[in-house]
């Protein structure tokens, strides 16, 4: 049977409070906790409880059969811990089903996969031992970097931790031809297999759904189940990833996503030849059908699928420069406090809010952003960095003399 | 003798420097026991009683005096339903019109109706303001016979100088605090410039705050330099400020406050930051205030990739003010066009040592500072660098500066300014 492999991202970053140039070297508190608490809150509402209490109906109704993928970034973690522990408690029970597979990620959703091996590394162990303690020593199998981020050297550094399969997007220049709907390798190590989106199937749902501009709206599960029938037949998956939040954040529960969802399966056991599985199945029972070449990074985000959403222009490369050379110094100090804020600082999203590319039109970067531009972005991280290489460097001398 | 004096703003309700400084004048004059009636478009009721205060929103125009018609008309080169707003940044400019479109009175009503509501502000029918604020000044001017000179604050009051003149006879004098060059660059407002050129030419003298000032009255307004006197600035009050606000980084730390404009020039001090930063990194510079080259601002440092040592605060008010001057080093002010320039002063009575532009008024009267030309930026790194290394030379400047700010009294300007009006009064045919 095909499979079908949903996976849903689920991530918050800790927003910073607005930080001034008086309060360097003063205050020493950065994240604005109003403004995550409210934030969790404000989802949990829309998105988290509903849904996951409806993938649960699902997961009960089709034992063994219904099956889903979430990787939940460590800053999310850390929030739910604070903020919504009933949250936490409604992905525990998920979890306890057998039927959702949890994927391995960095802890602070982080692009250190671009920089720094080491702290790379450190991360991705972090993040284990985080889904270890909080879901009965779980252990993931299955990597996911920030963002969908892969390039062929980072899928090498991957399979070097141990980890047998990635997912990344299915991005048209590097595919060309080719289908995301088959299970590929990493070109420098074919051990690791690489998963890939199919973005046109998800984005129908994550971004298009309610777009009313759309010729294909409204989303119906017969249109959709048409559309996956389509496929043919010797294509083996369909990998269907996008963030959690698409249901009732993105897509607002009047739109009838959460209709949609509690209908699909049915419809796909009954109209089509597909199954649902987690990554972890598909690499056992589908071989890979060849490598994938990936020499630049790709990534999931906006329509060109590259870094440029949070690396590229001279605000984003200068905070970003500016946090990893501190790397070396951090880990020397060993202090629970700056390693707490090294690794929330490191959040790819302080630098998606100084992207610049849509300025003019801004839609979807300004959605997300607690910012008005990408200037007040990238002076507040600043401030908030150069607060942060005090410490750490005072820490550092602190422990020279010790 | 009796001064009538057009304003367009006195403390408090002040949005620019043109009140502080005519508070400190009126103060002055008051010293010297001259009698001021000082007209301003709009009294709040709670400024000081230094003058016989008279407010143009009160007065009620008489509109069978035929005189008036004809100022009326002379006044209508000024465009008065145009946006013409020369205060604003072209962000507000934006704001303002998008506003002022759906949005405009029926001009000729309120501006013929017997009294007329002044804002007081740099707001969005500030020309229609102008004007009226002229027959305003007839029609006082015709009421009030009882002084003996006219004096017109900068080109918003000059119509209302010029009409007083015309109705009274009496002469006028015409003081420049900044002109539309200072404001604008090369690309001035032709209106702005037209009204200014009238008010100097009209005038039977013309007072400058700075030489440099001086000059550009010369040059570029074709005014014959017997007729311009150079009146410099003061300070309301010399004494030292001892703040208790306390530094909280270990480094040293260089700032320019200001509008983030062209006429500051905060480009030259973006470029001198790198040069001295390349040299020593112990230091952080803070640019603090706001504007339309802001963002172009923030974009360069982090193309240089200084901006962990460069900060930038955003627009300062109140107590920020004071404690930005008091955690500073050394305060620079790289104006490339600044008629006097007020604020190396406050640095000063901040024992902040401070480097200003020679193309700023204020230069000629400050000795004991760091003088460069706006765009020598390795001069500009150079004097940092030293402020901040050499001790000897930076305690100097705190110890001379202090003194020599004692001397920067608005008694002393307004002595001078009386001799101006006898000189004045008495070469009249």
């Amino acid at each position: 049977m095909r499979k079908i492999c949903f996976y849903f991202q689920v991530h918050q970053p800790y927003r910073l409070k607005p930080f001034r140039f008086f309060d360097i070297g003063d205050d020493h508190y950065y994240w604005d906790d109003f403004l995550n608490r409210s934030v969790l809150r404000k989802i949990a509402y829309k998105c988290y409880l509903p849904m996951n209490s409806l993938l649960l109906d699902l997961i009960q109704q089709y034992p063994g059969q219904f099956k889903v993928t979430f990787s939940f970034s460590g800053t999310f973690m850390d929030q739910l811990e604070t903020y919504a522990p009933d949250v936490l408690e409604s992905f525990q029970k998920l979890v306890q089903t057998g039927s959702v597979e949890l994927l391995s990620e960095t802890f602070s959703h982080s692009l250190a996969s671009l920089k720094s091996k080491d702290e790379f590394g450190a991360i991705v162990g972090q993040h284990r031992d985080k889904i270890q303690q909080l879901f009965d020593g779980y252990t993931p199998q299955v990597f996911r970097n920030t963002e969908l981020i892969y390039s062929d050297k980072i899928g090498e550094m991957v399979s070097e931790m141990g980890f047998k399969g990635i997912l990344t997007e299915g991005a048209k220049h590097v595919l060309g031809w080719k289908s995301p709907n088959y299970v590929y390798h990493n070109s420098i190590n074919p051990d690791l297999k690489v998963l890939l989106k199919n973005f046109r199937l998800s984005d129908d749902i994550a971004f298009r759904f309610s777009n009313k501009t759309w010729e294909d709206y409204p989303l119906t599960v017969d249109k959709f189940i048409n559309w996956i029938n389509a496929i043919p037949k010797n294509e083996q998956v369909l990998n269907l990833f996008m963030d959690y939040e698409t249901f009732g954040e993105h897509q607002w529960a009047e739109t009838g996503i959460f209709d949609f969802m509690r209908a699909l399966p049915e419809a796909v056991f009954k109209q089509t030849d597909f199954g649902f599985a987690t990554p972890s199945e598909i690499l056992e029972h589908v071989p890979a059908i060849s490598a994938i070449h990936v020499p630049t990074p790709i990534s999931w985000a906006d329509e060109e699928r590259d870094l440029t959403a949070w690396l590229g222009n001279d605000l984003q490369d200068e905070a970003f420069d500016r946090l990893y050379e501190l790397e070396h110094l951090v880990k020397k100090t060993n202090d629970p406090d700056i390693l707490r804020d090294w690794n929330y600082l490191q959040t790819s999203d302080h630098f998606y809010y100084m992207c610049t590319k849509f300025f003019s039109d801004g839609d979807i970067h300004s959605y997300f952003s607690p910012y008005d531009t990408p200037y007040d972005a990238f002076i507040n991280y600043m401030n908030v960095l150069s607060d942060f290489v005090l410490r750490v460097k005072e820490k550092s001398k602190q422990e020279m003399i010790a | 003798m009796k001064v009538l004096m057009f304003g367009w703003e006195f403390p408090p309700h002040i949005s620019g420097g043109l009140g502080t400084a005519c508070y400190g004048l009126v103060k002055g004059l008051a010293h010297h026991n001259q009698d001021i009636i000082f007209v301003v478009p709009k009294l709040w009721g709670d400024e000081e009683p230094l003058a016989d205060f008279v407010n143009g929103s009160d007065v009620s125009i008489d509109y069978r005096e035929k005189r008036f018609k004809k100022i009326w008309k002379n006044l209508t080169y000024l465009e008065v339903s145009s946006f013409l707003v020369p205060y604003l940044g072209p962000e507000e400019y934006k704001k303002f019109t998008d506003y002022a479109l759906h949005d405009r009175m029926d001009l000729d009503d309120s501006i013929f109706s017997t009294k007329y509501q002044f804002s007081g502000k740099y707001g969005k029918n500030l020309m229609e303001e102008v004007s009226r604020y002229a027959l305003t000044g007839a029609q006082i001017a015709r009421d009030r016979t009882d002084f003996d000179i006219i004096h017109a604050h900068d080109w918003l009051s000059f119509p209302a100088g010029i009409a007083a003149k015309e109705i009274s006879g009496k002469p006028l004098v015409a003081h420049v605090h900044a002109t539309e060059f200072d404001r604008s660059g090369q690309s001035v407002n032709q209106p702005v410039y037209d009204i200014e050129r009238a008010g100097m030419h009209s005038a039977d003298h013309v007072v400058a705050v700075s030489q440099l000032t001086k000059n550009t009255i010369i040059t570029k307004y074709g005014v014959p330099a017997e007729k311009v006197s150079v009146l410099h600035n003061a300070v309301l009050d010399a004494s030292i400020i001892k703040s208790r606000y306390n530094k909280k980084v270990p480094e040293k730390i260089v700032t320019f406050l200001g509008r983030i404009t062209f006429q500051k020039g905060p480009e030259y001090f973006v470029e001198a930051a790198k040069k001295v930063l390349d040299r020593d990194p112990n230091v952080r510079f803070v640019m603090a205030g706001s504007g339309d080259l802001l963002n172009r601002m923030i974009d360069r440092v982090a193309e240089l990739r200084i901006a962990n040592k460069f900060h930038f605060t955003g627009f300062l008010k109140g107590d920020d003010v004071d404690h930005m001057y008091a955690i500073s080093d050394v305060y620079v002010m790289p104006s490339v066009s600044e008629p006097f320039g007020i604020s190396p002063l406050e640095a000063v009575r901040h024992n902040t040592p401070v480097i200003i532009s020679k193309q700023s008024g204020v230069a000629e009267v400050l000795t004991n500072a760091i003088k460069i030309d706006f765009w020598d930026i390795d001069s500009m790194a150079d004097s940092i660098f030293a402020l901040l290394h050499y001790q000897g030379i930076s305690r100097m400047f705190k110890e001379m500066g202090s003194q020599e700010l004692k001397k920067l009294k608005w008694e002393h300007v307004a002595a001078k300014l009386v001799t101006v009006y006898e000189k004045t009064l008495s070469t009249r045919p």
